[in-house]
């Protein structure tokens, strides 16, 4: 039914306007695409008005291209820089309160489970470090002790970007931020321990370095959500602006901070890597 | 569990026989959720509001509502709850005093949102020292988020406040959340005759697409309350925008009117509508208000009670009309601020003969004789003078 409301009504294509017609026939809906050929088919999320070299912005991309079923996506932000791309995909996006996206979600999936209890409808929350550790905190970890059958990406820029810059539960400690004129006091939160901890079939860390790996890793956590319950990625995705990373080196940071403390690291249950084993050697099932 | 059959809303609520039970204003509220064909209920602890939700898990349980659980905290439950409602379901939740002000940044952005849902509040102290009692100064709170506010006296009011609520939020030219209100303990935790409706039948299902804002299930192309980077940014579009959406959601909240007059035989209740002297009650203080009035008329005293059932929308015209000729106007209330007395204040040209009070508060009852000491006052009798019964 998702392909049925993307779709134009007959007669009606050539009063679309052209990004529309694009997007339906020449991007995702409907079909699975390669990572690999990024550019050359129409994207969910193309223009954004988020900074020159923001790598949130380049895993944002990776990620909506990367989605199972997106015509059956439902994505959830909150406060924050993410969701200023967020709100500009071709999918639907709920923007809620602050901190609020594990609970609405918890919500949402439950709806929509009494509603189509035979049809997969992928609710993914992506959130930042500030929204998802800070002040949803309790939402978040709540979410998962439920077991609650949704994904949580957290794009993990160490500090509260939208709000000019101050420290987050994130930021490592000593990096001097607005709010922690004395350099950050404690630990950067250990979140993919918490993940697993809380129940979590599913948690993946990761630096944006290599685009197969980020759309393999989205795949997963969309996927093992809908079918075992709560799945967790923690994505560095660097604030060039407030860490004063220069354009054109923003890559050679996250590779510096892969060697450092993002290197690919990836846990599942039993359970659900016996499911990956099994769906992995038919990739046509997939979209099933 | 009775197999429930489906009927239709006007059906249910006017038509249906009804039968006499002696039961809390909790067993009111849950035994209207019961008819209500819920889908998700909503649940977190708090005194006195608690044996709501222990009721409506039970039924629950017994399979009347689809999805139940115990949420982190109210913020998570409310916010659980617009996500619930926004993917398309019926969903139901109460709260009590802190814990409503724990909730109240999401209710408040329910309107906004355009979540049609029904939210118990069953009055209790907000603010330090802390008390569990009964005191009503939370539903001021919730007076400018945009929402329907309807205050109940009794368990009667509560059983028929709720099922209609579920029906006035989902109206299409309404679509926003009905604050059900009452008093705890004096009216959750104490019996009442209520008539309910035969516990086989049940409002028709909420068909989400029988809206002004579509949910957001992919079935339908979505509305994007937040949609373009500057519109979330400090510029006239964006000013533009909110103006045009907010002003929508208080012309929903008065559309809500007509309704409150088809379900609920109106926003107001007059009795002794010649009166000289006037009571305006909600809630509690209106069956205090009705005693006051049978006391007074006993020793010839021409007393009135406007009792408000709605505080949003007021019904400014209707009380207008009621006063216009008051020589005195008492507004006894269960919380200190007065807030009810500034509502009436506020909509009638004779202000003047507003007395704001007996105010009762931190769990306080509202004794007869206090409301007799003002309606003496404002017939220049002198105090002293003993009241009769």
């Amino acid at each position: 039914m998702g392909l049925e409301y993307v779709r134009i009504s007959p007669g009606f294509e050539r009063y679309m306007p052209k990004d529309y017609v694009d997007l339906v026939q020449y991007g995702q809906f409907g079909k699975e695409v390669d990572i690999q050929q990024l550019g050359q088919f129409k994207e969910l999320v193309e223009e954004h008005p988020m900074c020159a070299g923001c790598f949130m912005a380049y895993f944002i991309r990776v990620f909506y291209a990367a989605l199972p079923k997106p015509e059956d996506t439902i994505v959830i932000g909150t406060a924050g820089c993410a969701r200023l791309a967020l709100s500009q995909a071709a999918v639907p996006f709920i923007y809620g309160n602050y901190g609020d996206t594990n609970a609405v979600a918890s919500g949402l999936k439950r709806a929509l489970k009494i509603r189509f209890p035979n049809k997969p409808k992928d609710v993914v929350v992506i959130a930042g470090d500030g929204g998802l550790i800070d002040i949803g905190f309790g939402m978040t970890m709540h979410s998962w002790f439920r077991r609650e059958n949704f994904t949580t990406i957290m794009v993990d820029n160490e500090v509260y970007g939208n709000t000019g810059g101050q420290e987050s539960g994130m930021s490592p400690k000593g990096v001097q931020l607005k709010m922690a004129p004395k350099g950050k006091q404690f630990e950067k939160i250990n979140a993919v321990e918490l993940a697993k901890t809380a129940g979590c079939v599913y948690v993946a860390k990761l630096s944006p370095t290599n685009p197969k790996r980020i759309a393999k890793t989205v795949r997963r956590a969309v996927l093992a959500a809908r079918e075992f319950g709560p799945t967790f990625i923690h994505a560095y995705t660097s604030c060039n602006i407030e860490y004063s990373i220069p354009t054109e080196k923003v890559l050679e940071d996250a590779r510096k901070r892969e060697k450092q403390d993002f290197g690919f690291y990836e846990w599942m249950t039993d359970e659900v890597k016996e499911f990956f084993e099994e769906l992995e050697r038919s990739p046509q099932e997939v979209k099933t | 569990m009775p197999e429930q059959r489906v009927v239709d809303a006007d059906e249910l609520i006017l038509r249906t026989e009804r039968q006499r039970k002696f039961i809390t204003g909790a067993q009111a509220m849950a035994e209207a959720v019961k008819r209500a064909n819920v889908d998700v209920a909503i649940a977190y602890p708090i005194t006195p509001q608690s044996e709501v939700m222990h009721l409506v898990g039970d039924i629950w349980a017994q399979g009347y509502i689809r999805d139940y659980y115990r949420a982190e905290e109210e913020y998570g439950a409310m916010s659980a709850i617009a996500g619930a409602v926004r993917g398309g379901a019926r969903a139901f939740s109460a709260t009590s005093g802190p814990g409503l002000l724990r909730g109240l940044e999401a209710i408040a952005s329910w309107p906004g949102h355009r979540i049609p849902v029904v939210l118990g509040v069953l009055t209790r102290v907000v603010n330090a020292p802390l008390s569990i009692q009964p005191d009503n100064v939370e539903i001021s709170y919730l007076l400018n988020c945009g929402m329907v506010v309807l205050h109940a006296e009794n368990q009667q009011d509560v059983f028929d406040f709720t099922l209609a609520g579920f029906v006035i939020s989902e109206k299409v030219d309404v679509y926003i959340p009905v604050a059900v209100c009452t008093e705890g303990f004096f009216v959750t935790h104490a019996k009442g005759y209520v008539n309910i409706t035969p516990e086989e039948l049940k409002l028709p299902p909420r068909d989400p697409y029988k809206a002004p804002v579509p949910p957001t299930d992919c079935e339908i192309p979505p509305a994007r309350i937040q949609r373009d980077a500057p519109v979330q940014k400090s510029n006239f579009m964006s000013y533009l925008i909110h103006a045009v959406w907010q002003q929508e959601i208080w012309s929903s909240n008065k559309r809500a009117m007509r309704y409150i007059n088809h379900y609920l035989g109106g926003p107001i209740e007059v009795v002794n509508p010649g009166a000289e002297v006037f009571i305006v009650a909600s809630g509690c203080a209106a069956a205090q208000g009705r005693e006051a009035v049978r006391y007074a008329n006993m020793e010839g005293l021409n007393v009135g009670l406007v009792k408000v059932k709605s505080i949003r929308p007021f019904p400014e015209k209707q009380v207008r009309e009621v006063l216009s000729n008051a020589k005195a106007i008492i507004v006894p209330e269960h919380n200190i601020v007065g807030w009810l007395a500034k509502e009436v204040k506020a909509c009638i040209p004779n202000s003047d003969a507003v007395i704001g009070g007996p105010r009762v508060y931190g769990g306080m009852t509202l004794p007869v004789e206090l409301i007799m000491e003002r309606v003496y006052d404002a017939f220049g009798i002198k105090k002293s003078k003993k009241v009769v019964v």
